[in-house]
């Protein structure tokens, strides 16, 4: 902050320094070297101190907790720099990021088509990057005090069936056959959904459809389809209103779950707990999606996949940027930021279970995440 | 001072007072000043807000009925059969709200008025006040957290006693048909609701019994009446109007929520008397505080409008409560 502005132009060149520095930082070089250089403010080894100024960032409120530790941690090795994110929602998120109100985006679905054509617009000319940061596994979650094992087994078809209201008791043969070894009580099952709109119901009903379509008929919905059911606003309205009774059952974003019990997920011929190493193993699996390009690395997540040790359901949320950035000072810090990010070290702070319990994302998908961030320009 | 003020009638008399500049001109002129301003300050606010309501809802009110099936959480609806549901669990919500709040308040307002010993009455009257300051997010996760295990016995009760069960069987669905666990209902939102509204109720009404003209009391208490006839001819005649300006206060209040609702409610958008089923209504303000986040294009113009509704329906409460009291204003506690 008591840096000249002149400094401050150094900043663009030394991006992609920066971005090397952090990665082979991360990558096990010994993560004190960064710190080390920012007590002596100088150049010698932490580029970072270099940077200075403020960005702001708004949208999907499902990556809240994960960029509150990526802030934490950036602020750390940057403390010139005061990121700041607004759990606004993905929609809010984007409109923001595209009318100019902040330098970057949180967002749970990808752009259309209409939103990227308005990017270019305000990225100066540039593209709009779209960066798939954060992968989160959700949590079928179930409030059954009396039972006492880890997890409870359900095929795809059973958690559609009993989200649809097909299947209304504990002890029915389709839940009990899959859990010879757990006493289930004859108790109503209590279906609990998101009662706003969410990017975890999407994500969820996406799940229902591509694995049990003929059960769960409603489609991939923000919205919960069926009326007359409990539910609660927000990720803490969903925990709230599944604790607050014996026999609810619900979604969440895995790290949330608390003390409630989870689902094994039945995928091919086991049962899949959710774990971050899961969940991760997803995007391997799954091939990229149609608009995709070097810059926007969206996804379409093979939710039916049947590969082994594969959590299925899980949401991936994107950060969003811009290719092109006005000030030089803008373009230097949403990078670093971003590149801090990606990164094993932010990664793995985001999936620290009490920071967002996050499932880190691959080297492979490091690599084009890194090259997408070096192409980060100032206008003109 | 009022001798002094008043001008001489009598111009040969020797002038008893001061010659020269009136004092207190300027400042008579300042304060005039200062409080029209305010006044007409309010009404401009009032008149901004009520435009830009009707300005960003237009679209929506405009918009043919097909436009909204875009709109996810509307779920298919145009904007009229959208909004009647959220209108009716919003008017449903703050009845409960009022037949549980407007007869312990005029309890507890009788109480400190008439029979708590004075020191008792005062802190009494600070406590309620207090209640008052505790924000509307506490309301509701004291909702979540106390109230909902509390009365989750009760209205399992309520469901499955014999009376309902006859009734169910013989008659058809009653209002406590089909409880289901958690007790995130509308029941459970008027009561929250009823809590908040309890102390707006009671200040004001307490205020009003305690107005009563000492005269008409010992009259009555004279006439051999006991202290329950005497507060039932003399307190609660004398405080109507007050009571029913204090039930539009706490109404105004109610009609508004926005939190508490939201965090206890399982919403629903359907127009039914299920007072213990999940899912079945929602109020217009926590819709709004629920998609707004979410919303973008149309659906914001439909919760703006929607927003509209809930002003021109309090402006419509306010107007009849204003239209009640000066009917009765002989009553009123300024005479």
């Amino acid at each position: 902050m008591k840096l000249a502005p002149s400094r401050r132009l150094a900043g663009i060149s030394v991006i992609s320094a920066l971005a090397l520095t952090l990665a082979a930082c991360g990558g096990g070089d010994g993560d004190d070297t960064s710190t080390d250089g920012d007590t002596g403010g100088d150049n010698g080894g932490g580029a970072t101190s270099d940077l200075s100024g403020s960005i702001a960032g708004s949208g999907a409120s499902s990556q809240e907790n994960a960029v509150g530790g990526w802030i934490a941690g950036f602020t750390e090795a940057n403390p010139g720099v005061t990121v700041s994110y607004d759990p606004t929602g993905s929609g809010t998120g984007r409109e923001q990021f595209l009318n100019g109100t902040v330098l970057f985006a949180g967002s749970d679905a990808a752009m259309s088509e209409e939103e990227l054509a308005s990017g270019v617009d305000r990225c100066y000319g540039g593209e709009v990057i779209e960066l798939p940061l954060y992968v989160s596994p959700i949590a079928v979650i179930y409030n059954l005090p009396s039972v006492e094992a880890e997890n409870i087994n359900m095929d795809p078809a059973t958690i559609a069936g009993v989200f649809a209201g097909e299947i209304t008791n504990w002890n029915d043969p389709a839940i009990a056959d899959a859990n010879p070894d757990v006493e289930l009580p004859d108790l109503p099952i209590v279906p609990v959904n998101r009662s706003d709109e969410s990017g975890t119901t999407e994500n969820f009903t996406e799940y229902l459809t591509a694995t049990a379509a003929d059960v769960w008929t409603h489609g991939p919905v923000e919205t919960w389809p069926i009326s007359g059911t409990q539910s609660g606003a927000q990720t803490s309205g969903m925990i709230d209103t599944v604790s607050g009774a014996e026999g609810t059952i619900g979604y969440a974003d895995a790290s949330r779950a608390g003390d409630l019990g989870t689902v094994a997920v039945g995928v091919g011929e086991e049962y899949v707990p959710f774990s971050p190493e899961a969940a991760a193993q997803i995007l391997d699996v799954s091939p990229a999606a149609a608009d995709a390009t070097d810059l926007r690395l969206t996804i379409d997540l093979a939710r039916d996949t049947t590969e082994a040790g594969t959590y299925p359901i899980v949401l991936v949320s994107y950060s969003i940027a811009c290719s092109v950035y006005e000030t030089e000072e803008d373009a230097a810090n949403v990078a670093a930021y971003l590149t801090y990010v990606a990164s094993p070290e932010g990664q793995d702070r985001a999936a620290q279970p009490d920071v967002a319990g996050s499932a880190p994302i691959s080297d492979d998908l490091r690599e084009r995440v890194t090259a997408a961030l070096d192409q980060i320009t100032v206008a003109g | 001072m009022a001798v002094a003020e008043s001008p001489p009638s009598d111009p040969e008399a020797p002038p008893k007072v001061r010659v020269g500049r009136t004092p207190g001109r300027l400042g008579n002129r300042v304060f005039q000043g200062i409080s029209t301003a305010s006044g007409i300050f309010i009404l401009i606010i009032l008149a901004a807000v009520a435009i830009f309501l009707l300005v960003r809802a237009w679209p929506a009110l405009i918009a043919a009925p097909s436009a909204f099936e875009d709109v996810g959480f509307m779920l298919g609806r145009d904007l009229w059969s959208w909004v009647w549901p959220l209108l009716f669990g919003t008017a449903i919500s703050s009845v409960i709200a009022l037949v549980v709040a407007v007869p312990l308040s005029i309890g507890i307002g009788l109480f400190i008025s008439h029979y708590a010993p004075r020191r008792l009455a005062q802190g009494l009257g600070y406590l309620i006040d207090l209640l008052a300051a505790i924000p509307s997010v506490i309301f509701g996760l004291w909702g979540i957290q106390w109230l909902q295990p509390l009365v989750s016995p009760l209205f399992t009760w309520l469901s499955t006693n014999g009376a309902t069960a006859w009734l169910e069987e013989n008659v058809g669905p009653t209002i406590f048909t089909g409880y289901q666990a958690p007790a995130r209902n509308i029941l459970t939102a008027g009561l929250v609701l009823a809590i908040m509204i309890l102390p707006i109720i009671t200040a004001t009404v307490r205020e009003v019994f305690l107005q009563t003209p000492r005269l008409h009391e010992e009259a009555s208490l004279a006439l051999g009446a006991t202290r329950w006839e005497m507060i039932r001819q003399a307190v609660l005649p004398f405080g109507r109007s007050g009571v029913i300006s204090a039930t539009m206060l706490g109404l105004g209040r109610a009609l508004g929520e926005t939190m508490a609702v939201l965090m206890v409610l399982s919403p629903g958008y359907l127009i039914n008397f299920y007072l213990l089923q999940p899912g079945q209504h929602q109020s217009i303000a926590a819709n709004i505080a629920s998609h707004f986040p979410e919303a973008s294009g149309l659906g914001v113009d439909a919760l703006i409008a929607s927003g509209l509704i809930l002003f021109i329906m309090t402006f419509g409460v306010n107007l009849i409560a204003r239209w009640i009291i000066s009917r009765r204003a002989e009553f009123s506690g300024a005479n």
